[in-house]
Protein backbone atom coordinates (compact mmCIF):
# COMPACT_ATOMS: atom_id res chain seq x y z
CA UNK A 1 0.00 0.00 0.00
CA UNK A 2 2.87 2.22 -0.02
CA UNK A 3 2.06 4.61 -3.25
CA UNK A 4 4.51 7.44 -2.48
CA UNK A 5 7.34 5.16 -4.12
CA UNK A 6 5.67 4.21 -6.88
CA UNK A 7 7.53 6.86 -8.29
CA UNK A 8 10.77 5.66 -10.66
CA UNK A 9 12.95 8.19 -8.23
CA UNK A 10 12.80 9.26 -4.47
CA UNK A 11 13.89 11.86 -2.88
CA UNK A 12 14.82 13.65 -5.91
CA UNK A 13 14.39 17.10 -4.40
CA UNK A 14 16.16 20.81 -5.07
CA UNK A 15 18.73 19.71 -2.76
CA UNK A 16 19.17 16.08 -4.44
CA UNK A 17 21.89 17.39 -6.79
CA UNK A 18 24.43 17.31 -4.10
CA UNK A 19 23.51 13.57 -2.96
CA UNK A 20 24.91 10.83 -4.38
CA UNK A 21 22.85 8.63 -6.76
CA UNK A 22 21.47 5.13 -4.85
CA UNK A 23 19.76 2.58 -7.04
CA UNK A 24 18.05 -0.29 -5.04
CA UNK A 25 16.98 -3.36 -6.81
CA UNK A 26 13.84 -3.48 -7.31
CA UNK A 27 12.61 -7.00 -8.71
CA UNK A 28 11.06 -7.98 -5.45
CA UNK A 29 11.70 -7.72 -1.79
CA UNK A 30 11.47 -4.41 1.06
CA UNK A 31 13.27 -2.25 -1.63
CA UNK A 32 11.31 0.60 -0.75
CA UNK A 33 12.17 0.57 2.91
CA UNK A 34 15.67 0.64 1.72
CA UNK A 35 14.80 3.48 -0.77
CA UNK A 36 12.83 5.59 2.53
CA UNK A 37 16.08 5.44 4.48
CA UNK A 38 18.67 6.40 1.79
CA UNK A 39 16.45 9.26 1.03
CA UNK A 40 16.49 10.65 4.43
CA UNK A 41 19.70 10.65 4.50
CA UNK A 42 20.34 12.12 1.23
CA UNK A 43 21.01 10.25 -1.46
CA UNK A 44 18.97 10.38 -4.88
CA UNK A 45 17.48 7.12 -4.94
CA UNK A 46 15.77 5.25 -8.06
CA UNK A 47 14.97 1.69 -8.17
CA UNK A 48 16.79 -0.53 -10.88
CA UNK A 49 14.84 -3.07 -12.62
CA UNK A 50 16.98 -3.09 -16.19
CA UNK A 51 20.41 -2.67 -17.43
CA UNK A 52 20.22 1.05 -18.11
CA UNK A 53 18.91 1.97 -14.75
CA UNK A 54 22.16 0.90 -13.25
CA UNK A 55 24.55 2.43 -15.36
CA UNK A 56 22.98 5.70 -13.73
CA UNK A 57 23.72 4.84 -10.13
CA UNK A 58 26.91 5.30 -8.19
CA UNK A 59 26.01 2.96 -5.83
CA UNK A 60 23.28 0.00 -5.49
CA UNK A 61 21.49 -1.93 -2.72
CA UNK A 62 20.15 -5.35 -3.17
CA UNK A 63 17.26 -5.73 -0.68
CA UNK A 64 16.24 -8.37 1.81
CA UNK A 65 13.92 -10.88 0.08
CA UNK A 66 13.53 -13.84 -1.56
CA UNK A 67 16.99 -15.01 -2.82
CA UNK A 68 15.85 -17.53 -5.22
CA UNK A 69 13.51 -15.24 -6.82
CA UNK A 70 15.87 -12.23 -7.18
CA UNK A 71 18.53 -14.45 -8.75
CA UNK A 72 16.12 -15.57 -11.23
CA UNK A 73 14.38 -11.92 -12.25
CA UNK A 74 18.12 -10.80 -12.30
CA UNK A 75 19.18 -13.10 -14.87
CA UNK A 76 15.81 -13.34 -17.01
CA UNK A 77 16.10 -10.22 -17.52
CA UNK A 78 19.43 -9.20 -18.25
CA UNK A 79 20.66 -8.14 -15.57
CA UNK A 80 22.91 -10.57 -13.85
CA UNK A 81 26.09 -10.12 -15.90
CA UNK A 82 25.92 -5.99 -15.99
CA UNK A 83 25.26 -5.83 -12.07
CA UNK A 84 29.08 -8.82 -12.09
CA UNK A 85 30.33 -6.46 -14.08
CA UNK A 86 29.59 -3.26 -12.20
CA UNK A 87 30.84 -5.09 -9.03
CA UNK A 88 34.17 -6.27 -10.97
CA UNK A 89 34.72 -2.74 -11.85
CA UNK A 90 34.25 -1.42 -7.91
CA UNK A 91 30.26 -0.49 -8.04
CA UNK A 92 29.59 0.19 -4.04
CA UNK A 93 27.53 -2.54 -3.04
CA UNK A 94 25.16 -3.22 0.09
CA UNK A 95 23.56 -6.37 0.36
CA UNK A 96 20.53 -7.07 3.40
CA UNK A 97 19.77 -10.79 3.97
CA UNK A 98 18.59 -12.26 0.19
CA UNK A 99 21.09 -8.98 -0.72
CA UNK A 100 24.58 -11.03 0.94
CA UNK A 101 23.58 -13.95 -0.26
CA UNK A 102 23.14 -12.08 -4.35
CA UNK A 103 26.81 -10.77 -3.42
CA UNK A 104 28.28 -13.90 -1.62
CA UNK A 105 30.76 -16.18 -4.13
CA UNK A 106 28.97 -18.94 -2.90
CA UNK A 107 25.61 -20.25 -1.32
CA UNK A 108 24.72 -23.57 0.08
CA UNK A 109 21.44 -24.78 0.71
CA UNK A 110 19.67 -22.99 -2.23
CA UNK A 111 17.74 -23.57 -4.22
CA UNK A 112 18.64 -26.54 -7.77
CA UNK A 113 20.63 -23.68 -10.08
CA UNK A 114 20.93 -21.08 -7.72
CA UNK A 115 23.30 -18.49 -8.75
CA UNK A 116 24.63 -15.51 -7.05
CA UNK A 117 26.38 -12.29 -8.65
CA UNK A 118 29.11 -12.77 -6.14
CA UNK A 119 32.13 -10.61 -5.15
CA UNK A 120 32.17 -10.95 -1.85
CA UNK A 121 34.70 -13.95 -0.86
CA UNK A 122 32.50 -15.63 1.86
CA UNK A 123 30.43 -18.70 1.64
CA UNK A 124 26.67 -18.26 3.12
CA UNK A 125 24.18 -20.91 4.31
CA UNK A 126 20.75 -19.72 3.05
CA UNK A 127 17.76 -19.93 5.78
CA UNK A 128 20.11 -21.01 8.46
CA UNK A 129 18.39 -20.38 11.19
CA UNK A 130 15.47 -22.77 10.24
CA UNK A 131 11.93 -21.64 9.75
CA UNK A 132 10.08 -18.34 10.92
CA UNK A 133 9.21 -19.36 14.21
CA UNK A 134 13.24 -18.99 14.29
CA UNK A 135 13.24 -16.09 13.22
CA UNK A 136 14.65 -13.27 15.71
CA UNK A 137 15.54 -9.36 16.54
CA UNK A 138 18.76 -9.05 19.31
CA UNK A 139 21.33 -6.46 20.58
CA UNK A 140 24.69 -7.13 17.80
CA UNK A 141 27.86 -4.86 18.65
CA UNK A 142 28.83 -3.74 15.39
CA UNK A 143 32.61 -2.45 16.69
CA UNK A 144 33.17 -0.17 12.94
CA UNK A 145 30.01 1.73 13.87
CA UNK A 146 30.56 3.01 16.83
CA UNK A 147 29.73 1.33 20.65
CA UNK A 148 25.97 1.14 20.92
CA UNK A 149 25.01 -1.76 19.76
CA UNK A 150 22.85 -2.59 16.22
CA UNK A 151 19.27 -3.76 17.13
CA UNK A 152 19.35 -6.38 14.27
CA UNK A 153 15.85 -8.33 12.62
CA UNK A 154 16.78 -11.70 11.25
CA UNK A 155 14.36 -13.29 9.44
CA UNK A 156 14.54 -16.86 7.68
CA UNK A 157 17.95 -15.26 7.34
CA UNK A 158 21.33 -16.65 5.96
CA UNK A 159 25.02 -16.39 7.94
CA UNK A 160 28.48 -16.19 7.06
CA UNK A 161 29.72 -20.13 7.12
CA UNK A 162 33.26 -19.06 6.06
CA UNK A 163 35.64 -15.65 5.22
CA UNK A 164 38.06 -15.49 3.06
CA UNK A 165 41.20 -13.86 2.85
CA UNK A 166 39.91 -10.97 1.10
CA UNK A 167 36.31 -10.26 3.30
CA UNK A 168 36.24 -8.96 6.95
CA UNK A 169 33.47 -9.70 9.15
CA UNK A 170 31.98 -6.83 10.71
CA UNK A 171 29.40 -8.63 13.31
CA UNK A 172 28.91 -11.99 15.01
CA UNK A 173 26.22 -13.29 17.12
CA UNK A 174 27.28 -14.52 20.74
CA UNK A 175 27.97 -18.25 19.20
CA UNK A 176 30.55 -16.51 17.01
CA UNK A 177 28.80 -17.32 13.53
CA UNK A 178 29.37 -14.05 10.92
CA UNK A 179 26.34 -11.93 10.02
CA UNK A 180 27.83 -8.65 8.67
CA UNK A 181 30.89 -8.72 6.39
CA UNK A 182 32.55 -6.40 4.29
CA UNK A 183 35.17 -6.04 1.18
CA UNK A 184 36.28 -3.06 -0.10
CA UNK A 185 33.45 -1.43 -1.79
CA UNK A 186 30.87 -4.42 -0.60
CA UNK A 187 28.69 -4.55 2.30
CA UNK A 188 26.71 -7.23 3.50
CA UNK A 189 24.48 -8.19 6.75
CA UNK A 190 22.28 -11.03 7.50
CA UNK A 191 19.68 -9.00 9.01
CA UNK A 192 17.66 -6.20 7.69
CA UNK A 193 18.38 -2.21 8.91
CA UNK A 194 15.94 -0.77 6.56
CA UNK A 195 12.87 -1.82 9.10
CA UNK A 196 14.62 -0.95 12.53
CA UNK A 197 15.26 2.52 11.53
CA UNK A 198 18.93 1.85 12.26
CA UNK A 199 20.79 4.14 9.77
CA UNK A 200 24.24 3.61 10.65
CA UNK A 201 25.00 1.03 7.84
CA UNK A 202 23.15 3.16 5.03
CA UNK A 203 25.73 5.99 6.59
CA UNK A 204 28.33 3.78 6.13
CA UNK A 205 27.60 2.75 2.93
CA UNK A 206 27.07 6.27 1.36
CA UNK A 207 29.93 7.00 3.02
CA UNK A 208 31.84 4.16 0.33
CA UNK A 209 29.32 5.91 -2.35
CA UNK A 210 30.92 9.26 -1.55
CA UNK A 211 34.17 8.30 -1.46
CA UNK A 212 34.62 7.03 -4.97
CA UNK A 213 32.73 9.34 -6.93
CA UNK B 1 24.07 -9.29 24.72
CA UNK B 2 20.33 -9.47 25.39
CA UNK B 3 18.33 -12.83 24.47
CA UNK B 4 17.25 -12.98 21.29
CA UNK B 5 13.66 -12.35 20.68
CA UNK B 6 11.36 -14.40 18.77
CA UNK B 7 7.70 -13.61 17.66
CA UNK B 8 8.02 -9.62 18.15
CA UNK B 9 6.16 -8.00 15.46
CA UNK B 10 8.91 -6.50 13.69
CA UNK B 11 9.84 -10.28 13.37
CA UNK B 12 6.12 -11.28 12.37
CA UNK B 13 5.31 -8.14 9.83
CA UNK B 14 9.31 -8.44 8.84
CA UNK B 15 8.03 -11.53 6.96
CA UNK B 16 5.72 -9.79 5.03
CA UNK B 17 7.89 -7.01 3.79
CA UNK B 18 10.31 -9.59 2.36
CA UNK B 19 7.53 -10.98 0.15
CA UNK B 20 6.55 -7.89 -1.48
CA UNK B 21 6.56 -7.67 -5.15
CA UNK B 22 6.30 -11.72 -5.04
CA UNK B 23 3.60 -14.29 -5.78
CA UNK B 24 2.69 -16.70 -3.28
CA UNK B 25 1.22 -19.96 -4.68
CA UNK B 26 -1.78 -22.36 -3.49
CA UNK B 27 -0.31 -26.14 -4.07
CA UNK B 28 -1.36 -29.78 -2.98
CA UNK B 29 1.41 -31.74 -3.39
CA UNK B 30 4.98 -31.58 -2.92
CA UNK B 31 5.32 -31.50 -7.04
CA UNK B 32 3.16 -28.64 -7.54
CA UNK B 33 5.05 -26.48 -4.60
CA UNK B 34 8.47 -27.40 -6.87
CA UNK B 35 7.06 -26.13 -9.90
CA UNK B 36 5.92 -23.20 -7.70
CA UNK B 37 9.79 -22.69 -6.35
CA UNK B 38 11.03 -23.29 -10.08
CA UNK B 39 8.64 -20.82 -11.10
CA UNK B 40 9.87 -17.95 -8.62
CA UNK B 41 6.67 -17.88 -6.18
CA UNK B 42 8.35 -15.82 -3.18
CA UNK B 43 6.35 -18.85 -0.47
CA UNK B 44 3.78 -21.74 -1.12
CA UNK B 45 0.26 -21.84 0.71
CA UNK B 46 -0.21 -25.93 1.07
CA UNK B 47 -3.21 -27.04 0.53
CA UNK B 48 -5.65 -30.37 0.14
CA UNK B 49 -8.16 -29.18 -2.22
CA UNK B 50 -7.37 -25.41 -4.38
CA UNK B 51 -10.04 -23.31 -3.68
CA UNK B 52 -12.04 -23.80 -7.15
CA UNK B 53 -11.84 -27.62 -5.87
CA UNK B 54 -13.40 -26.56 -2.43
CA UNK B 55 -15.94 -24.68 -4.34
CA UNK B 56 -17.42 -27.70 -6.74
CA UNK B 57 -17.27 -30.66 -4.21
CA UNK B 58 -18.39 -28.89 -1.27
CA UNK B 59 -18.66 -30.30 2.23
CA UNK B 60 -16.79 -29.02 5.39
CA UNK B 61 -13.22 -27.26 4.38
CA UNK B 62 -10.64 -28.07 7.41
CA UNK B 63 -6.69 -27.30 8.14
CA UNK B 64 -4.61 -29.79 5.38
CA UNK B 65 -3.36 -32.97 6.51
CA UNK B 66 -0.17 -32.30 8.66
CA UNK B 67 1.27 -35.33 6.50
CA UNK B 68 0.86 -33.18 3.28
CA UNK B 69 2.05 -30.22 5.21
CA UNK B 70 4.86 -31.74 5.98
CA UNK B 71 5.94 -33.17 2.59
CA UNK B 72 5.53 -29.89 1.26
CA UNK B 73 8.20 -28.25 3.78
CA UNK B 74 10.35 -30.73 3.12
CA UNK B 75 9.86 -30.13 -0.61
CA UNK B 76 10.96 -26.72 -0.65
CA UNK B 77 12.93 -24.05 0.78
CA UNK B 78 10.73 -20.99 0.27
CA UNK B 79 8.64 -20.24 2.91
CA UNK B 80 5.37 -22.43 3.29
CA UNK B 81 1.80 -21.04 4.45
CA UNK B 82 -1.30 -23.23 5.22
CA UNK B 83 -4.52 -22.50 6.41
CA UNK B 84 -6.98 -23.11 9.71
CA UNK B 85 -10.62 -22.34 10.08
CA UNK B 86 -11.74 -18.63 10.84
CA UNK B 87 -11.56 -19.10 14.69
CA UNK B 88 -10.07 -22.28 14.74
CA UNK B 89 -7.42 -21.49 17.15
CA UNK B 90 -6.65 -25.16 17.79
CA UNK B 91 -5.67 -25.96 14.27
CA UNK B 92 -3.90 -23.21 14.90
CA UNK B 93 -1.52 -24.56 17.39
CA UNK B 94 -1.02 -27.55 15.42
CA UNK B 95 0.26 -25.06 12.16
CA UNK B 96 2.37 -23.53 14.76
CA UNK B 97 3.70 -26.88 15.92
CA UNK B 98 4.22 -27.98 12.46
CA UNK B 99 6.67 -25.07 12.35
CA UNK B 100 4.94 -23.68 9.23
CA UNK B 101 6.16 -19.85 8.04
CA UNK B 102 2.64 -18.20 7.88
CA UNK B 103 -0.94 -19.02 9.25
CA UNK B 104 -3.58 -17.87 6.75
CA UNK B 105 -6.82 -17.67 8.95
CA UNK B 106 -8.83 -18.13 5.73
CA UNK B 107 -12.60 -17.89 4.81
CA UNK B 108 -12.12 -20.13 1.91
CA UNK B 109 -12.40 -22.73 4.74
CA UNK B 110 -15.19 -23.51 6.81
CA UNK B 111 -15.60 -21.42 9.75
CA UNK B 112 -15.04 -22.85 13.21
CA UNK B 113 -16.74 -19.77 15.11
CA UNK B 114 -19.26 -17.33 13.90
CA UNK B 115 -18.35 -15.11 16.52
CA UNK B 116 -14.48 -14.63 17.50
CA UNK B 117 -11.26 -14.76 15.27
CA UNK B 118 -8.62 -16.27 16.87
CA UNK B 119 -6.05 -14.51 19.43
CA UNK B 120 -3.70 -14.12 17.24
CA UNK B 121 -0.96 -12.31 19.61
CA UNK B 122 -0.53 -15.63 21.49
CA UNK B 123 0.88 -17.13 18.50
CA UNK B 124 4.59 -17.22 18.11
CA UNK B 125 4.13 -17.79 14.14
CA UNK B 126 2.98 -14.77 12.24
CA UNK B 127 -0.76 -14.57 11.07
CA UNK B 128 -2.34 -13.46 7.61
CA UNK B 129 -5.87 -12.61 7.02
CA UNK B 130 -8.49 -11.46 4.46
CA UNK B 131 -10.51 -8.75 4.76
CA UNK B 132 -12.69 -6.79 1.99
CA UNK B 133 -12.14 -3.34 3.81
CA UNK B 134 -9.80 -1.04 5.87
CA UNK B 135 -12.33 -1.71 8.89
CA UNK B 136 -11.88 -5.48 8.36
CA UNK B 137 -8.56 -5.41 8.26
CA UNK B 138 -8.11 -2.90 11.35
CA UNK B 139 -9.99 -5.12 13.29
CA UNK B 140 -7.76 -8.17 12.07
CA UNK B 141 -4.84 -6.11 13.03
CA UNK B 142 -5.59 -5.14 16.38
CA UNK B 143 -6.32 -9.38 16.93
CA UNK B 144 -2.81 -9.87 15.56
CA UNK B 145 -2.48 -10.34 12.15
CA UNK B 146 0.71 -9.68 11.25
CA UNK B 147 -0.30 -9.23 7.23
CA UNK B 148 -3.26 -8.42 5.31
CA UNK B 149 -4.88 -10.21 2.09
CA UNK B 150 -7.60 -8.75 0.18
CA UNK B 151 -10.29 -11.53 0.24
CA UNK B 152 -11.76 -11.51 -3.77
CA UNK B 153 -13.69 -14.31 -4.19
CA UNK B 154 -11.16 -17.28 -4.07
CA UNK B 155 -12.05 -20.17 -6.59
CA UNK B 156 -13.54 -18.51 -9.32
CA UNK B 157 -10.66 -16.44 -11.37
CA UNK B 158 -13.11 -13.79 -11.87
CA UNK B 159 -10.98 -10.81 -10.39
CA UNK B 160 -13.71 -8.24 -10.34
CA UNK B 161 -14.17 -8.95 -6.32
CA UNK B 162 -10.45 -8.48 -5.65
CA UNK B 163 -10.51 -5.19 -7.38
CA UNK B 164 -13.35 -3.97 -5.50
CA UNK B 165 -11.76 -4.96 -1.97
CA UNK B 166 -8.08 -3.58 -3.41
CA UNK B 167 -9.53 -0.75 -4.30
CA UNK B 168 -12.40 -0.12 -1.34
CA UNK B 169 -9.51 -0.13 1.37
CA UNK B 170 -7.41 2.32 -0.63
CA UNK B 171 -10.07 4.63 -1.11
CA UNK B 172 -10.80 4.40 2.54
CA UNK B 173 -7.45 4.84 3.79
CA UNK B 174 -7.62 8.12 1.34
CA UNK B 175 -10.70 9.42 3.11
CA UNK B 176 -9.08 8.87 6.27
CA UNK B 177 -5.73 11.01 5.00
CA UNK B 178 -7.91 14.38 4.65
CA UNK B 179 -9.92 14.06 7.67
CA UNK B 180 -9.30 16.55 10.74
CA UNK B 181 -8.69 14.27 14.32
CA UNK B 182 -11.99 15.48 15.62
CA UNK B 183 -13.42 13.14 12.38
CA UNK B 184 -11.25 10.29 12.78
CA UNK B 185 -13.07 9.33 16.54
CA UNK B 186 -16.33 9.04 14.20
CA UNK B 187 -14.44 7.41 11.29
CA UNK B 188 -13.24 4.80 14.06
CA UNK B 189 -16.80 3.88 15.27
CA UNK B 190 -17.60 3.43 11.37
CA UNK B 191 -14.78 1.62 10.38
CA UNK B 192 -15.55 -0.42 13.56
CA UNK B 193 -11.95 -0.48 14.26
CA UNK B 194 -9.94 0.74 16.98
CA UNK B 195 -9.02 4.47 16.95
CA UNK B 196 -5.35 4.34 18.00
CA UNK B 197 -5.22 2.24 14.42
CA UNK B 198 -7.01 4.73 12.57
CA UNK B 199 -5.05 7.43 13.80
CA UNK B 200 -2.02 5.40 12.51
CA UNK B 201 -3.26 5.03 8.87
CA UNK B 202 -4.40 8.35 8.95
CA UNK B 203 -0.78 9.35 9.78
CA UNK B 204 1.03 7.58 7.47
CA UNK B 205 -1.04 7.16 4.63
CA UNK B 206 -1.07 2.67 4.71
CA UNK B 207 -1.65 -0.10 6.16
CA UNK B 208 0.42 -0.97 9.71
CA UNK B 209 1.24 -3.95 7.89
CA UNK B 210 2.07 -5.57 4.18
CA UNK B 211 -1.34 -6.01 2.05
CA UNK B 212 -1.46 -8.86 -0.94
CA UNK B 213 -4.05 -9.08 -2.73
CA UNK B 214 -6.15 -12.71 -3.11
CA UNK B 215 -8.67 -14.19 -5.00
CA UNK B 216 -10.13 -14.61 -8.74
CA UNK B 217 -6.02 -13.65 -10.12
CA UNK B 218 -5.63 -16.18 -13.14
CA UNK B 219 -3.33 -14.15 -15.68
CA UNK B 220 -0.44 -12.18 -16.27
CA UNK B 221 -2.57 -8.82 -16.53
CA UNK B 222 -4.66 -9.75 -13.38
CA UNK B 223 -1.36 -9.70 -10.81
CA UNK B 224 0.06 -6.50 -12.51
CA UNK B 225 -2.91 -4.82 -12.20
CA UNK B 226 -3.61 -5.47 -8.84
CA UNK B 227 -0.43 -3.96 -8.24
CA UNK B 228 -1.23 -1.16 -10.51
CA UNK B 229 -4.07 -0.61 -7.57
CA UNK B 230 -1.44 -0.94 -4.80
CA UNK B 231 -1.34 -4.17 -3.96
CA UNK B 232 2.60 -4.90 -2.12
CA UNK B 233 2.30 -8.51 -3.90
CA UNK B 234 -0.10 -11.34 -5.17
CA UNK B 235 -1.49 -14.69 -3.74
CA UNK B 236 -2.97 -16.86 -6.95
CA UNK B 237 -4.43 -19.70 -5.80
CA UNK B 238 -6.45 -22.00 -8.54
CA UNK B 239 -5.49 -19.74 -11.44
CA UNK B 240 -1.93 -21.53 -11.87
CA UNK B 241 -2.76 -25.63 -11.46
CA UNK B 242 -6.62 -25.33 -12.31
CA UNK B 243 -4.71 -24.15 -15.99
CA UNK B 244 -3.68 -25.67 -18.87
CA UNK B 245 0.22 -24.55 -18.65
CA UNK B 246 1.02 -24.19 -14.74
CA UNK B 247 5.34 -23.97 -15.02
CA UNK B 248 4.57 -21.29 -17.76
CA UNK B 249 1.71 -19.36 -15.98
CA UNK B 250 3.38 -19.69 -12.68
CA UNK B 251 6.45 -17.78 -13.98
CA UNK B 252 4.82 -15.29 -16.20
CA UNK B 253 2.37 -13.66 -13.08
CA UNK B 254 5.76 -13.97 -11.15
CA UNK B 255 7.42 -11.66 -14.27
CA UNK B 256 4.42 -9.60 -14.29
CA UNK B 257 4.21 -8.77 -10.72
CA UNK B 258 7.96 -7.56 -10.63
CA UNK B 259 7.28 -5.40 -13.97
CA UNK B 260 3.49 -4.67 -13.03
CA UNK B 261 3.82 -1.00 -14.80
CA UNK B 262 5.60 -1.84 -18.15
CA UNK B 263 2.85 -3.12 -20.79
CA UNK B 264 5.63 -4.48 -23.06
CA UNK B 265 6.23 -6.62 -20.97
CA UNK B 266 3.44 -7.68 -19.46
CA UNK B 267 2.14 -8.81 -23.48
CA UNK B 268 5.44 -10.69 -23.99
CA UNK B 269 4.91 -12.74 -20.85
CA UNK B 270 0.77 -13.54 -21.70
CA UNK B 271 2.26 -14.75 -24.83
CA UNK B 272 1.21 -19.03 -25.36
CA UNK B 273 0.06 -19.58 -22.07
CA UNK B 274 -2.38 -21.72 -23.02
CA UNK B 275 -5.87 -22.22 -21.51
CA UNK B 276 -6.48 -20.53 -18.40
CA UNK B 277 -8.86 -21.29 -15.77
CA UNK B 278 -12.32 -22.16 -16.11
CA UNK B 279 -13.63 -18.88 -14.47
CA UNK B 280 -17.09 -18.48 -12.65
CA UNK B 281 -18.53 -15.12 -12.82
CA UNK B 282 -19.32 -14.23 -9.52
CA UNK B 283 -22.53 -12.57 -10.33
CA UNK B 284 -23.61 -16.06 -10.66
CA UNK B 285 -22.88 -17.54 -7.51
CA UNK B 286 -25.52 -17.55 -5.01
CA UNK B 287 -24.94 -15.56 -2.09
CA UNK B 288 -24.51 -19.10 0.50
CA UNK B 289 -21.73 -19.62 -1.86
CA UNK B 290 -19.68 -16.58 -1.66
CA UNK B 291 -16.59 -16.82 0.59
CA UNK B 292 -15.73 -13.19 0.83
CA UNK B 293 -18.83 -12.74 3.23
CA UNK B 294 -16.93 -14.68 5.85
CA UNK B 295 -15.25 -13.37 8.54
CA UNK B 296 -16.73 -10.15 9.91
Amino acid sequence: MTTTLREESVGAGESAAAGPRVGVLALQGDFREHALVLASLGAEVSLVRRPEELEAVDGLVIPGGESSVIDKLSRTFGLAEPLRAAIAGGLPVYGTCAGLIMLADRVLDGIAGQETLGGLDVVVRRNAFGSQNQSFETELEVPALGATPVRAVFIRGPVVESVGAAATPLARLDDGRVVAVEQGNLLGTSFHPEITGEHRFHEYFLSKVRARR
Amino acid sequence: MTVPETGSSRVKRGLAEMLKGGVIMDVVTPEQARIAEDAGAVAVMALERVPADIRSQGGVARMSDPDLIDAIIAEVSIPVMAKARIGHFVEAQVLQALDVDYIDESEVLSPADYVNHIDKWSFNTPFVCGATNLGEALRRINEGAAMIRSKGEAGTGDVSEATKHIRKISSEINQLKSMTRDELYVAAKELQAPYELVLEVAETGKLPVVLFVAGGVATPADAAMMMQLGADGVFVGSGIFKSGNPEARAAAVVKATTFYDDPSVIADVSRGLGEAMVGINVADLAAPHRLAERGW
